[in-house]
């Protein structure tokens, strides 16, 4: 008994951290229809910022109570200054963008912050000291166990922060405009408020309260460059499931999410990692727009597809360029030595991947943000069956698609019935769920280890006749997909996209329509996780890791969402340029951070849209 | 006469109702339209007349009546069946796929009506293609098939929807605010293009228009709705003599 209400302590305890740094992602979503994925940096900074100021205003010794709750105060504040840094150079441009720009722009921010605190922190773990006054542990009234006093402190700060911001926002001027924006951001705008003074201020308090989170937990745990990442999948889940923009929703989620981290270890502590993803899946089935959540007011999505430009076959001469290269890619081979055809491989693959996700989020309009999943998927069936089975090669490539492409029935089956943010989150969770089973079900799966000695047959093992098998299969199942996007199907996904009502007007089926194309960019996406499994000999959970299917929606949107062959260029540039980076200086991500912010800032339609719209213009300026 | 009597309506709406938080949109709606015959939904705003139109498109599930189309029981079906049942739709707020040409979405709708939609290898763009010239000929925008849909000017796009809705070879033809936005001289030929495709083709045409110039020249019949419920029914030139609708509606209806 004892130990449970201990354990339901610690939950509460992670509860309110968890509800500090998700208050925050949910107001300024709610405000901005931002998706900040670079709430976790600012949770980091506000750790490493912490930090500094509590082991430098305690000088040698330990920090006294001003120095402490000082330090971490100003901390707060600095994070909330960054937040208004990033919200007036960055995102103020684009809150007019497609929602992935600004999502994008700040996964950009992401990777700058990271190198930038590599490079002021270095990369060693830093311990913060205990907080003064609150040291040691405390006897509970009546159930007589001892607790510690910092966690007593965390529980009681969650419910005193939702009321101050239930305060400011039902009691100040600035709450109740805030509020107005969340319900109707037209309508503010038309009743004369400064929208771009109030957005600033949104983005200062959401900043300053992820900085604020990220600084009380010093000391609880050491301060590392993974904080970031960590916390912010955790974070989009607690706001997904309470429902976006929603403070009590967010609350309450916490809460869900904090005790069933700390009951999951008990009772399931084989599926802790999954068992977040399965509540947010089943939450998002149950109630589609999360626990507190409303449906956005007056469905205004439908009106964003009339400014989509009209797609076109391309013009010749791009066809011949892109044939050209493709020529080029086939010919290649025989003169390049055993490196640059891993290269090769590796390009072809990630044509692959992208294209297979361009599908949904071109044509599609929906965002994948787990589309490594289906990556992963087909790369573990292809391993699977040669370790556990000693199958031939051929057998792998072959299972791959329909493993994944079922994946892609079961997870799209859930993921088409729901609208925007929340589709896309759940097919993080589903990704997610994915990995944990790569990760935790170590019997089958070699769990972190992996799987070692996935080499293809005999036959292909020259890397010269593995180089073109893969090249041959990314280009056929490429071109297959070419084809669907301009085929009756790829036209009705895009009408569904275009508008809603007229499509169902005319008779297009939206729910078996995107359901397949679900299926059919997960198979796609399992051949290429295959054929990069046989090229390294190996597969490991990374492969379904969000970071990879970060890489998937770097490419894309690179590439240009809105023009078929962008994925193409994109995944060319995105792991071309990532691969020299890596190579050329230790600095990538601060490289690759300030390119994706550039990009966003100055080519939106990405590099094939910016390429088409040079040419377009050429043309019209050629013409009598 | 008899033989009119013995063949059902191609619309028949009975008792239908919908309300909104409390209010009673639609408040008991029935009504019928036959093959080859124009039938025009009037009242002032918020009266009902969108509120029925979804009724009876599958936007909205009445809570209660029912709709039938043809004899069959079409009643709260999702828009894509009302649409295989013969329902075409143009919508108030025109709604047409912007990222396509216009021949392209006179296509989408061919495709889908021969069930051709799941289509991976052949491209959209040569399939179907003389049938929707044909039809884009029929509403007069056959110079305009390569154009985007965003760049049309208002009237225009009436004429694509138009298209549109006729590529399901429809029984009903189903047209919010049909000449909205559009120049006088054009509204006159947009109806009279309405009434030639009725009478040759057997469609019955149920349409709602703030113009009385153009409900009192081209709808065969009337109905006048009025907080929800049927208020007159008739010629146009029995409801403008309708006492009821004159007391109701004097300045309203500038005849």
């Amino acid at each position: 008994m004892d130990a449970l209400i201990l354990q339901a302590l610690n939950g509460l305890a992670s509860a309110s951290s968890l509800f500090l740094v998700a208050s925050g992602l949910t107001v300024i979503f709610g405000v901005s229809r931002i998706v900040n994925f670079a709430h976790g940096s600012l949770y980091m900074l506000g750790a490493y910022i912490g930090w500094t100021l509590v082991t430098r205003l305690a000088g040698d010794g330990a920090p006294g109570p001003l120095g402490f709750w000082g330090g971490v105060l100003l901390a707060a504040l600095a994070v909330g200054l960054v937040g208004v840094v990033i919200e007036v150079l960055l995102l103020r441009r684009l809150y007019r963008a497609p929602e992935l720009f600004p999502l994008l722009a700040t996964f950009g921010v992401v990777l700058i912050v990271q190198d930038l605190a590599l490079w002021i922190w270095g990369p060693q773990d830093l311990l913060g000291p205990r907080a003064p006054g609150l040291r040691g542990a405390a006897e509970l009234p009546l159930l007589g166990l001892r607790f510690p006093r910092y966690e007593l402190f965390l529980i009681a700060l969650g419910p005193v922060v939702l009321g101050l911001l239930w305060l400011l926002f039902h009691r100040t001027r600035f709450g109740v405009l805030v509020r107005a924006a969340t319900e109707d951001r037209e309508m503010v705008g038309a009743l004369g408020v400064d929208q771009r003074a109030l957005f600033t201020g949104v983005f200062f308090l959401g900043a300053a309260l992820a900085g604020l989170a990220g600084a009380l937990q010093l000391p609880r745990e050491s301060v590392n460059l993974h904080m970031d990442l960590a916390v912010i999948v955790e974070a989009f889940v607690v706001v997904v499931v309470g429902g976006l923009g929603s403070l009590g929703g967010a609350f309450l989620a916490a809460l869900l999410i904090g005790e069933l981290h700390a009951f999951g270890i008990l009772i399931f502590p084989r599926i802790t990692l999954v068992l977040v993803f399965l509540v947010m899946a089943v939450v998002l089935v149950l109630r589609p727009h999360g626990l507190l959540g409303a449906a956005p007011a007056g469905a205004a999505p439908a009106a964003a597809g009339a400014a989509e430009p009209v797609v076109r076959p391309a013009p010749a001469p791009v066809r011949r360029l892109g044939l050209a290269a493709l020529a080029l890619a086939f010919a290649l081979p025989p003169f390049l030595g055993d490196y640059a055809l891993s290269v090769l491989a590796d390009l072809a693959v990630f044509v692959l991947f992208a294209t297979s996700l361009h599908l949904l989020m071109g044509p599609g309009g929906m965002a994948s943000f787990g589309h490594a999943a289906y990556f992963g998927i087909g790369a573990y069936a292809a391993a699977l069956l040669a370790h556990h089975l000693a199958a031939p090669m051929a057998a792998g490539i072959a299972l791959a698609p329909i493993a994944a492409g079922l994946a892609g029935l079961g997870f799209g089956w859930f993921c088409v019935r729901l609208s925007g943010v929340y589709s896309a989150m759940l097919t993080l969770a589903f990704a997610q769920i994915a990995w944990s089973v790569a990760f935790q079900w170590v019997e089958v799966t070699g769990g972190d280890n992996g799987i070692l000695g996935v080499w293809p047959d005999p036959w292909a093992r020259d890397r010269l006749v593995f180089t073109y098998l893969v090249l041959a299969l990314c280009a056929g199942a490429g071109f297959l997909l070419l084809r669907a996007v301009h085929a009756p199907f790829g036209y009705a996904l895009r009408a569904l996209r275009d508008s809603g009502p007229r499509a169902a007007a005319i008779g297009i089926p939206a729910v078996p329509v995107r359901w397949l194309a679900f299926a059919l960019a997960a198979a796609m996406a399992g051949i290429a996780g295959a054929l990069f499994a046989y090229g390294k000999g190996s597969v490991f959970p990374t492969l379904l890791a969000i970071p990879r299917s970060v890489d998937a929606l770097l490419m894309v949107l690179l590439g240009g969402v809105q023009t078929v062959t962008g994925p193409i260029w994109g995944a060319l540039a995105y792991a071309g340029l990532s691969e020299q980076l890596v190579r050329a200086t230790g600095h990538w991500r601060l490289v690759l951070g300030l390119a994706i912010v550039a990009l966003v800032l100055f080519f939106p339609e990405g590099l094939a849209g910016a390429a088409r719209r040079r040419w377009e213009a050429r043309m019209a300026a050629a013409r009598p | 006469m008899s033989v009119a009597a013995a063949t059902p309506p191609v619309l028949e709406a009975r008792g239908l109702v919908r309300s909104f938080g409390g209010v009673r949109a639609v408040d008991g709606v029935s009504l019928a339209v036959r093959a080859g015959e124009l039938l025009a939904l009037i009242g002032p705003n918020g009266a009902g007349k969108t509120t029925c139109f979804n009724l009876i498109g599958g936007q909205l599930r009445p809570e209660a009546g029912t709709v039938r189309l043809a004899g069959a029981d079409i009643t709260g079906l999702p828009p894509p069946r009302v649409f295989r049942a013969g329902v075409g739709r143009t919508f108030q707020i025109t709604a047409t796929f912007g990222s396509m040409t216009v021949r392209e979405n006179v296509q989408m709708a061919l495709l889908s009506h021969a069930r051709r939609l799941f289509g991976l290898w052949r491209p959209a763009r040569e399939r179907m293609r003389r049938e929707a010239e044909a039809l884009l000929a029929r509403v007069g925008m056959a110079e305009q098939a390569e154009r985007a849909c965003g760049v049309l000017a208002y009237g225009d796009l009436k004429r694509v929807e138009l298209a549109i809705a006729l590529a399901g070879a429809p029984r009903l033809l189903l047209m919010d605010e049909p000449t909205a936005g559009m120049a006088p001289a054009e509204r006159g030929a947009l109806m009279a293009l309405v009434v030639r495709l009725a009478r040759e083709s057997g469609i019955a045409v149920l349409f709602t228009e703030h113009d009385m110039d153009v409900v009192f020249g081209h709808a065969d019949r009337v109905v006048v709705l009025d907080r929800g419920r049927v208020l007159a029914e008739g010629t146009p030139e029995a409801v403008r003599a309708d006492p009821r609708v004159r007391a109701a509606y004097l300045g309203w209806i500038s005849v």
